[in-house]
């Protein structure tokens, strides 16, 4: 049961929510849209589910066009960021509502909410109001009233966005376990690129109403097929810089520079280099030593990120360890250039075979 | 056992609250319940009564029967104002410009003077020359509210409506806009109609608002004095003396001191008793 999307759009008065998209989600896939707020991932999810109807292109379903078919009959389950229950049921009622409205036999029902509150560990709340539940409890009671029908799409708007860290960790570790078995396309919204590499499957990356890449999401990682997508697949952000190559050279303004990539034609690129591959400490030879001012340095317990600004840009590096910077101080960090990727005049990717490797 | 420090001073920073409160709740109440156990006729002179103002009130039809009519008008324009406010409520639009022309139209009636109201449907009521009054005439009703009682309480009933509908809509209204839209998607996901939207949805998330409308609703109807004092004075006959009004005459009519003091404990004491009555009911579920 596959799901198209034929390049949809979805226009709001002069306002472009989404640029024609297409995207082909295979059955059985978990599928993550991964942007930042305001990229079109809800939209584009309300657009798959038939909450919105796309302003042109078509949308179908195992086979079928379904634009313009309403949402109540397409079979479809959502979950949101806020824990959507209804607030004067028990959380029993409350799974069995759609399996209600689907006119099931009281002895169905029964065997299969307690299966889903058995998988959902809230089984021993199943007499309760959702107001009388934590946070992760209610969101478990929702995805259970989403998981509950044989739904042929689900789909789930950055469900463990108002969970605390330890709650989204046991829930993200749960998700694909849960789908595991199922034949039906899962669509998972996220802002954070840790969380689309945690849950693996395909990755599409979403960057102001458009689909800037797609396919498996560690590929998408190691590869991404431009600068936006970089972009969008790197927190903290990708360092970016501005390289001439000339004769096998790159160099950033005359300043700095290494040994380009064989096979890349001399001209004008744009570099990323993910804040990893900058070190405060030098880790190779052939790192190149970056000059700049330090901005702030933000220390964790294990881990440090490293705000400066080098030819006029903004950098961040991250490293393993804690190491102390004043802000405002001259430092040199360590770029480790043979893993940035090069991207060309029009942002698609030119050189990056190294870029991704692990380290 | 740490040694900590009392200080008094903090009982002159709670003394503003005590002198309000003594002087706006404490000594009137206790002025009335002076009054309500003794005797008086002028030239301060007092004497001891003990219950039987109370006893008098108790017994007497004529406070059973002004009681009756406050029962049945509050719960005539609970049941009217509650419903049609909820449904008005449902009615206007959650965005987009028409929501502040909706808002200032609901909130017009409110800002009213009471008096006022009253005195604009008494002109607007008169048979000969108000505009209502004059309208079901020509259309063949025998409208009257000066003369008959039917008319009075119809009149009554339809200018509370009028006035404090809005009330209840701006309430239930800011009940239903602080629901978040993906209810209704989920709602709309689930296949639910739009009943069970209202029954499931809308409806227990207006809760705790439309416990405090009928609450509110509750107490000032019951407390109701001057539009139905302009509009109708209590006529005709006793026919809409309500509760207030009797006292009103009670007091100030006949002067009976004793017997006004010890009604308005008693009408004090069920308005009491039946908000806790109304509180309870309505939130019971929530304690469960």
């Amino acid at each position: 049961m596959a799901l198209e999307l034929k390049d949809v759009t979805k226009r709001v008065g002069a306002d472009v929510h989404i640029h024609p998209a297409s995207l082909t989600l295979e059955p059985g896939s978990f599928n993550t849209l991964l942007g930042t707020t305001l990229a079109g991932k809800t939209t584009l999810m309300q657009l798959m589910a038939g909450l919105e109807q796309p302003t042109s292109g078509e949308v179908w379903f195992n086979g079928r066009n379904v634009t313009g078919v309403a949402v109540q009959k397409r079979n479809v389950s959502m979950v949101y960021q806020q824990f959507i229950n209804y607030p004067n049921m028990s959380v029993y009622d409350n799974i069995a509502s759609p399996l209600r409205v689907a006119r099931l036999p009281d002895a169905k029902i029964r065997s299969r909410v307690g299966r889903m509150a058995e998988l959902m560990k809230i089984s021993a709340m199943l007499d309760r109001r959702p107001s009388e539940l934590s946070g992760g409890q209610q969101q478990r009671c929702a995805m259970a009233r989403a998981l509950v029908k044989d739904s042929d799409l689900i789909l789930l708007d950055e469900p463990l966005a108002n969970l605390d860290y330890k709650l989204r960790e046991e829930l993200r570790d749960e998700l694909p376990k849960l789908f595991a078995e199922r034949d039906c396309v899962v669509v998972y919204a996220t802002t954070e690129p840790t969380e689309a590499l945690l849950l693996g499957g395909r990755t599409a990356a979403l960057h102001e109403g458009r689909i800037a890449d797609f396919g498996p999401t560690a590929e998408i990682y190691r590869r991404p097929s431009g600068l936006t997508a970089a972009k969008v697949f790197s927190e903290p952000p990708i360092n970016t810089a501005s390289v001439k190559i000339d004769g096998g050279r790159a160099s950033i303004d005359g300043k700095v520079s290494w040994s380009a990539p064989k096979g890349l034609a001399d001209g004008s690129y744009t570099v990323g280099i993910r804040p990893h591959h900058v070190s405060p400490v030098r880790r190779a030879r052939a790192d190149v030593v970056i000059d700049g001012t330090i901005k702030v340095a933000e220390l964790s317990g294990s881990e440090s990120i490293i705000h400066f600004n080098a030819f006029g840009n903004d950098w961040v590096s991250l490293s393993h360890g804690v190491h102390p910077f004043s802000t405002g101080a001259p430092a040199s960090l360590y770029a480790d250039m043979s893993r940035c990727f090069y991207f060309g005049a029009d942002g698609r990717l030119v050189d990056g075979a190294n870029a991704g490797k692990a380290g | 056992m740490s040694t900590k420090t009392v200080n008094q001073k903090a009982w002159f920073l709670v003394l503003p609250v005590l002198v309000l409160v003594a002087f706006n709740a404490i000594v009137p109440l206790m002025t009335v319940v002076n009054y309500s156990v003794q005797e008086t006729f002028g030239d301060n002179l007092f004497f001891w009564a003990g219950l039987r103002w109370f006893e008098e009130v108790l017994r007497s039809p004529r406070f059973h029967d002004a009681l009756s009519r406050q029962l049945i008008f509050t719960f005539t324009i609970l049941a009217i104002e509650i419903p049609l406010g909820v449904i008005i409520a449902l009615a206007m639009p959650r965005k987009g410009p028409w929501v502040s022309v909706c808002l200032v139209l609901m909130a017009m009636p409110l800002l009213i003077p009471w008096n006022v109201v009253g005195a604009m449907w008494n002109i607007f009521g008169l048979p000969e020359l108000g505009l209502m009054g004059k309208a079901l005439n020509s259309l063949g009703f025998d409208y009257n509210y000066t003369r008959q009682p039917g008319d009075a309480w119809f009149t009554l009933i339809l200018m509370d409506v009028w006035h404090w509908t809005s009330l209840v809509v701006l309430l239930a209204y800011a009940g239903l806009v602080s629901i978040p839209d993906a209810y209704y998607q989920a709602a709309k996901i689930d296949g639910a109609s739009s009943w069970a939207i209202f029954r499931y949805i809308q409806l227990p998330k207006m809760k705790r608002v439309l416990t405090i409308a009928v609450l509110l609703r509750f107490m000032d109807s019951f407390n109701i004095y001057t539009e139905p004092s302009v509009l109708t004075g209590g006529g005709p006959g006793n026919s809409t003396t309500l509760l207030s009004i009797d006292l009103v005459k009670i007091a100030l009519g006949q002067f009976d001191l004793g017997p006004a003091a010890a009604m308005s404990l008693v009408y004090f004491l069920v308005i009491l008793l039946l908000s806790w009555i109304f509180y309870t009911v309505m939130t019971r579920d929530e304690e469960s």
